[in-house]
């Protein structure tokens, strides 16, 4: 570790204690209804798509017909793209030909991007028609607007009081695509075009190398899509290696950005929520939460990667960092910032091979999953993993001041517990029983591509992947085959819906309850108690779910690292 | 739910047509018209002809070229089509992959030994696309290079020095050498000096 | 060892013990909770706590796999799994003796006020005299005579005479109160002793509607009901638990994937050991302490969820009189108009109390005396009582009519009289309120004298008590039916947060409703039927013990002492079940990462030996280490029971700070200590050879 390494962590958090309030105020003008300097442009547009759905976005809805409204966005969504996949041979703009996708890829890709999870069974450019692809990007920017608005429905629910109602889907839906997701994709793309990467329809490019050799060189519009894949959070990037490959990073510069710009409406989402609740303190605090797991966990990647291989350390080479599927450009430091955010801020997309991560490098980008991607954690999904924990940890200490547990000025009762433990219990299920099934069936076992405990972590991350709708992967495991295509693919629908709508229930039964005013009895929600109090439940909750499996993956092959043990 | 159906289908079908469609398209115009060499792939046109473009790494197997990282694509270097190994720290096909590097690096380079040797040079990259290598990398190049184009090592060197990229807003991301453009010096270098 | 596990630090009027409860290990009670504990072992029993059910069934599955070795005569085996059965039934049964300590407790107190109805004989008025009859037979409406040394029979009213009694058997105060005829001191209970005098009794509550009958019942029924917060608890100790079952049934995969192989019994362990035992454990015994804890303070809580809500109280509404300020006010200062001496004023007020039995025509007629040395007869004067009409009390004197009374009243009475109010009264009668004190204006014929100041005697100690509530963050509220201007005087001094003045049923309903409307969860006590309609409002209604009926019904709690600043302690009772359910949970859930430590390292280190560096506790093998991370899970919950029965001490400080005390010790305490315990408990296993142990 060098302390420029440690730097670039500082310097990120830095600027994103900076960029938090701005953002955050400006997302909170938009949905309030205030002026925004875009405000000439898009209220037009934003009263014609309205007038073109159908829909009278004052009527306010109750968090059924909310979760039903955000249900069918999706649902259609997913019955779009899995016909548009299964009838692709049929259907125009295919001009390579490509046939029959299997089934159960269908199934996997099109609840991939139906959920924001972006996990990619197929292999891209051989797989997919143009048509097919071109409704990709629309799904990247149409699916994280849902997190988002799973966030604001939620937090209504703690603001408002002796109420029914939680806001209008569709107006949060419109808003946040014409005001947040359109305009930052348009300058995303031209930034990321001006330092380097393609945006263009031509052929592949031939060339005849230096060296004489020929290499083919792909090409389309990739900044346009990497755009949105970046700022929306989506991953699943143009290429194969995403912003691994220098077409999509092509430097240093270009890939710090896109970390920020994966981190931009995440942590808006965190002011939002304190400038909601009318205590912008409580937003503070869970960034605060936030940042400190977000830093623990990158200086140990960092340490680790740069720690390297002890198994290589007897060829005695100039310098011990594991540069095994990194850039030379990034580095140990960056690669290892960016491959904590992707874990943490689920966008998904790497810049690094995760399979060939050393052992607590791994450990820790499965513990950032595994928790429920809290960590910043995408548009909106994860501040409301963060309000289930706030819950938790409210209920699990607030009982320690001598009342009812109250988060917000809401009590926290048998209802709302129940539904902090559904959405607690449900993603873990699903990791553990779908990947306890891969390593004893075979069809499981033969996709694992690296033996031993790393074989574990491999089955692992990919369902920590797939329920926390994050899309990256440990490489080598074979995610095309028919087990995983269709086991991943249940992960992602249970760790999309079956996490949030107990959420949406709880919001509906908060936004009932009368709000107890704050005194000097009430336990506070803000300040370093609290925080570290909030730190220690998820840490504590996702430990003692996970470490089991975790000393059998990563940890028994650390230990077996260090004494000198291949598999 | 069905009233739902109506304006989510009618919402996806203005989508297709402004983010699907319209959206690339524009953005493509904008950036052609802004950025048109970064938009086309930043290609390097040498007497007509696109010769490679500047972000996607070559493979060089020649004495007289800097040689780049090890890359895991079929063919190495593939442009179109990037992996990595995927090995994992304990696979001992990734112990047996690095040592086998490190030999060829030896092999290449006479007189160099294991610990000038920095391991991003003997182990692959993420992309397989890896157009740089470290500037330590190149360094240990310089006498191979030098003496394969009857050049002085002096200005080999000079070379790689000038050629050294610094980290972004000297903080992220690390040095690096970018190998085609080295290599494109170091062969206008040798027509200079034969021609 | 004391038994009071007393709140509050204030001066608390109550808190003495109460029968059956003398010491906190006695052996009658301990002996029938064993047996109670192995009864409660009842599948269907266990069903109602899911976190213990999953250990008596991990229990079955252990005991049978012992059994399995010992019939294939593997004893290595069956020595060790044996002994992780038997630490398992051990683990329930220490929850369920838990349980029935609490409910023996609870039992025992009510056994022991039920020996304080038997065997009582009642001497009832007949038409044939007085006759005795057993204290079970009365009825409503009989009449009995109690003089010095009888016990009270039953519940009633006092109609004829004046006694001291010692309530000590049912309020545990020591120190004997009066009971007399008329007034709101009237009501006796039945079991208390009569110490002085004689008393006739009108019977009020027939046989089995008694308060004892009714509290006796309550705390038998304790055990059945579950409050909201423990609903909500129980939820999530069910999906801890869950979690752990998919923990550890997706471990056997994992592990036959690791090559290691792992046996049935060790996962159970492992499982019981994750469980939260200890909170699911002692759960039902600090809920039903709880509500034995405030019997302690002689109130009995009509529902569990009156307790709990009265630890959320956010606002209490006090009655001045009797709460904040001695019932009685005391005269202080005689203050006549113009042209009247002091003295002619002392002696007319003198003149007008000295057939007023209440406190203040007593402190009247003292000040008179000793301060004005006035020393007046009133031989032959009738005497006119004080009438809700006319507001007024007096006596009628040699052809003079002497009065005193409220201001507009009198003043009513001398315009009657032809008389006229002099301009300066209402000045006079002014200051008097400003200073927080009563104006009583004295009036001769149709010539108003002057005013008697009356003042308020702050309670003692009150302030202090109002001060640890503001800390706790509850407003206080004062109730009082003087004028504005005499409420904000005294509300200054007494140090409450608002007052409510002139305050009619009607306006305290009002109040209430307000409150609620804003947030806030209001206690009150009310004892008047005029009451009953705020009662009825509040979330937790204190009633007295000597309220009337209707005051008792629309309370949800009941104070036996009618003591009205028990309020403070039902709320100090209230926060400490909650604080003890939470300080236990995250107790019980912190130990977890110990014994992770303990046990993961144990099982996986043949497969993974570099797995021995997480046995941070250089436990001396696998098999000690499962064996005594088990028996620690085990022991703990009757090394908490003291704790779950008496409750956290509970100090009335802000949120933020109780907050952090507790999170230290029982947070930071519940990591530390299991490391410590299993330590200690492997060394032990490993001193005597419990298990044979394979050298690492």
């Amino acid at each position: 570790m060098t302390v420029q390494g440690i730097l670039q962590l500082v310097v990120l958090l830095a600027v994103l204690a900076l960029l938090a309030k701005p953002i955050g105020t400006y997302m909170y003008r938009v949905y309030h209804g205030e002026r925004t300097f875009l405000d000439a442009v898009l209220r037009p547009v934003e009263r014609g798509v309205y007038r073109f759905m159908g829909i009278d976005p004052a009527q306010e809805m109750r968090w059924t017909t909310y979760a039903l409204a955000l249900l069918a966005i999706n649902a259609v969504g997913f019955i779009i793209l899995f016909l548009l996949i299964v009838l692709q041979p049929y259907l125009p703009l295919n001009p390579q030909h490509f046939k029959h996708v299997p089934l159960w890829v269908a199934w996997n890709t099109a609840i991939s991007f139906a959920t924001n999870t972006n996990w990619q069974a197929y292999g891209g450019e051989s797989t997919l028609s143009y048509l097919t692809q071109m409704w990709l990007v629309v799904q990247q920017f149409l699916s994280p607007i849902t997190g988002v608005c799973f966030l604001l429905a939620m937090v209504r629910g703690f603001v408002r009081h002796n109420a029914e109602t939680l806001g209008n889907f569709w107006q949060d839906f419109v808003r946040t695509l014409l005001w947040i997701s359109i305009p930052l994709a348009i300058v995303a793309t031209l930034v990321m075009v001006g330092l380097g990467t393609p945006q263009n329809f031509h052929a592949y490019t031939q060339v005849t190398t230096l060296q004489g050799g020929k290499q083919t060189i792909a090409q389309g519009p990739i900044a346009s899509m990497n755009s949105i894949m970046q700022i929306g959070d989506n991953g699943g990037g143009y290429m194969n290696m995403n912003a691994g490959t220098p077409f999509e990073s092509p430097n240093a510069a270009s890939l710090t950005l896109q970390l920020l710009m994966g981190f931009l409406v995440p942590i808006g989402c965190i002011y939002l929520f304190g400038l909601m609740v009318k205590d912008v303190r409580q937003g503070w605090a869970i960034f605060v939460a936030m940042a400190l797991m977000f830093a623990v966990g990158a200086l140990v990647v960092y340490h680790s990667e740069a720690a390297g291989n002890p198994l290589l350390a007897h060829l005695h080479l100039a310098g011990h960092a594991n540069m095994e599927g990194k850039e030379t450009r990034f580095g140990p430091a960056l690669s290892s910032l960016f491959e904590n955010s992707t874990t943490a801020v689920s966008w998904g997309s790497t810049a690094a091979a995760n399979d060939s991560l050393t052992p607590m490098g791994g450990l820790v980008m499965l513990f950032n999953m595994m928790t429920g991607e809290v960590i910043f954690g995408s548009w909106g999904v994860g501040m409301v993993g963060m309000l289930a924990f706030a819950v938790m940890a409210v209920f699990l200490a607030g009982l320690m001041v001598g009342r009812t547990p109250e988060y917000l000025g809401k009590k926290i009762q048998a209802y709302e517990v129940k539904m902090a433990v559904l959405a607690m219990i449900v993603p873990s299920f699903v990791i553990l029983v779908f990947a306890a099934l891969s390593v004893v069936l075979k069809a499981g076992r033969s996709g694992i591509f690296n033996h031993g405990p790393h074989g574990l972590s491999e089955v692992l991350y990919a369902f920590s992947s797939g329920v926390g709708n994050n899309g990256s992967a440990f490489g080598g495991l074979n995610a095309a085959s028919p087990w995983y295509a269709a086991t991943v693919g249940f992960a992602m629908l249970f760790g999309r819906f079956p996490m949030y709508l107990p959420a949406l229930a709880m919001a509906g039964s908060l936004v009932k309850k009368q709000r107890v005013p704050a005194s000097a009895g009430t336990f506070p929600t803000h300040g370093w108690l609290w925080i570290l109090l909030l730190v220690g439940t998820v840490f504590i909750v996702g430990a003692l779910t996970f470490f089991p499996a975790l000393a059998l993956g990563p940890i028994a092959e650390q230990f077996a690292m260090q004494a000198g043990k291949v598999f | 739910m069905k009233s739902h159906i109506g304006p989510a289908i009618r919402l996806l079908l203005l989508s297709t047509v402004v983010l699907g469609l319209i959206y690339p398209l524009v953005m493509t115009g904008l950036a052609q018209l802004i950025f048109p060499s970064q938009a086309d792939g930043s290609l390097i046109v040498r007497h007509g002809r696109v010769i490679g473009s500047r972000w996607i790494g070559q493979q060089f197997t020649s004495a007289r070229f800097f040689q780049g990282r090890p890359s895991a694509t079929t063919p190495p270097y593939n442009g179109s089509g990037s992996a990595a190994t995927n090995y994992g720290p304990t696979n001992p096909a990734l112990i047996k992959e690095v040592r086998t590097n490190l030999a060829a690096v030896l092999k290449a380079n006479p007189g160099v030994t294991a610990s000038q040797v920095p391991p991003s040079l003997v182990e692959s990259s993420d992309s397989g696309q890896d157009p740089d290598i470290s500037p330590a990398g190149a360094m240990l190049q310089v006498p191979r290079v030098a003496k394969a184009n009857h050049l002085p090592g002096a200005a080999v060197r000079h070379l790689v020095e000038t050629h050294i990229r610094g980290r972004f807003l000297g903080i992220f991301g690390n040095r690096y050498v970018n190998v085609l453009e080295l290599n494109l010096a170091v062969q206008a270098l040798a027509h200079g000096h034969g021609g | 060892m004391q038994t009071e596990a007393v709140a509050g630090s204030g001066p608390a009027p109550s808190g003495g013990r109460r029968p059956g409860t003398e010491a906190f290990w006695n052996r009658d009670l301990v002996g029938r909770a064993f047996k109670e504990a192995v009864r409660k072992l009842h599948p269907r029993w266990m069903a109602h706590n899911p976190v213990m059910f999953v250990v008596e069934v991990g229990s079955v599955f252990t005991t049978a796999d012992a059994i399995r070795y010992l019939a294939s005569g593997n004893m290595v085996q069956f020595g060790f799994i044996a002994q992780i059965s038997v630490w398992l039934w051990l683990t329930v049964l220490f929850s369920n003796f838990a349980e029935a300590m609490a409910e023996g407790r609870g039992q025992a107190q009510a056994a022991a006020l039920r020996r304080t109805r038997t065997g009582v004989m009642a001497k009832k008025e007949t038409p044939s005299g007085l006759q005795e009859v057993p204290g079970t037979d009365l009825v409503k409406g009989d009449v009995v005579v109690i003089v010095a040394g009888e016990v009270v029979p039953g519940d009633g009213e006092v109609i004829e005479g004046v006694a001291a009694i010692d309530e000590s058997a049912i309020t545990g105060e020591s120190a004997p109160v009066v009971r007399e005829a008329g007034g709101d001191r009237s009501a006796v209970t039945g079991g208390t002793l009569v110490i002085s005098d004689r008393i006739r009794v009108r019977i009020t509550a027939g046989r089995g509607e008694t308060f004892l009958d009714r509290m006796i019942g309550l705390i038998e029924q304790a055990s059945r009901q579950k409050t909201p917060n423990e609903i909500a608890l129980a939820i999530l100790l069910a999906g801890l638990t869950l979690i752990f079952i998919v923990v550890v049934v997706t471990l056997a995969p994992f592990s036959a994937y690791s090559h290691a192989t792992v046996s049935v019994s060790v996962l159970i362990a492992l499982l019981v050991c994750l469980a939260p035992t200890t909170i699911g454990g002692l759960l039902s015994a600090i809920g039903i302490s709880g509500m034995n804890r405030l019997l302690q303070h002689n109130v009995i809580a009509l529902s569990g969820r009156a307790i709990e809500a009265a630890g959320d109280v956010s606002a209490i509404l006090l009655d001045k009189t009797g709460t904040l300020t001695m019932g009685n006010r005391q005269a202080v200062e005689f203050r006549p108009v113009a042209g009247v001496s002091e003295k002619e004023l002392a002696e007319f007020a003198l003149l007008s109390s000295l057939s007023d039995d209440t406190p203040e025509g007593r402190s009247i007629v003292k000040l008179a005396r000793e301060k004005y040395g006035v020393n007046a007869q009133a031989e032959g004067g009738t005497f006119v009582p004080f009438t809700a009409q006319t507001r007024m009390s007096g006596l009628d004197f040699d052809g003079r009519v002497i009065r005193k009374g409220a201001g507009d009243s009198v003043a009513k009475h001398v315009q009657s009289l032809g008389g006229t109010v002099p301009d300066v009264l209402a000045s006079v009668t002014q200051e008097v309120s400003k200073l927080g004190g009563t104006p009583l204006v004295v009036a001769v014929d149709n010539r108003c004298l002057g005013v008697i100041y009356l003042k308020d005697v702050v309670k003692v100690g009150i302030g202090e008590r109002l001060g640890a509530l503001r800390r706790a963050g509850i407003k206080t509220v004062m109730i009082t039916g003087d004028n504005p201007l005499t409420a904000a005087t005294i509300a200054k001094e007494v140090g409450v947060d608002e007052f409510l003045a002139e305050a009619t049923p009607e306006r305290k309903m009002e109040y209430i409703i307000d409150q609620k409307n804003q947030g806030y969860l209001v206690a009150m006590v009310g004892d008047g039927t005029n009451d009953a309609p705020a009662l009825a409002h509040a979330d937790v209604a204190v009633a007295m013990n000597t309220g009337t009926m209707a005051a008792r019904e629309a309370g949800n709690m009941i104070d036996l002492d009618s003591n009205p600043q028990k309020l403070l302690d039902i709320v100090e009772t209230g926060k400490q079940i909650l604080i003890t359910r939470g300080a236990l949970t995250t107790f019980s859930v912190a130990n977890d990462v110990a014994k992770y430590f303990a046990i993961l390292p144990a099982m996986f280190v043949v497969a993974f030996p570099g797995l021995q560096a997480l046995n941070i506790m250089h436990l001396t093998s696998p098999q000690t280490a499962i064996l005594s991370a088990v028996i620690f899970n085990a022991l703990i919950i009757p090394a908490l029971i003291p704790l779950a029965l008496r409750g956290v001490t509970y100090r009335p400080v802000d949120a933020a700070t109780l907050l952090r005390n507790n999170v230290l010790v029982y947070g930071l305490g519940g990591l530390a200590l299991p490391f410590v315990g299993i330590k200690l408990i492997d060394l032990l296993v490993t001193a005597l050879h419990l298990v044979q142990t394979t050298v690492r």
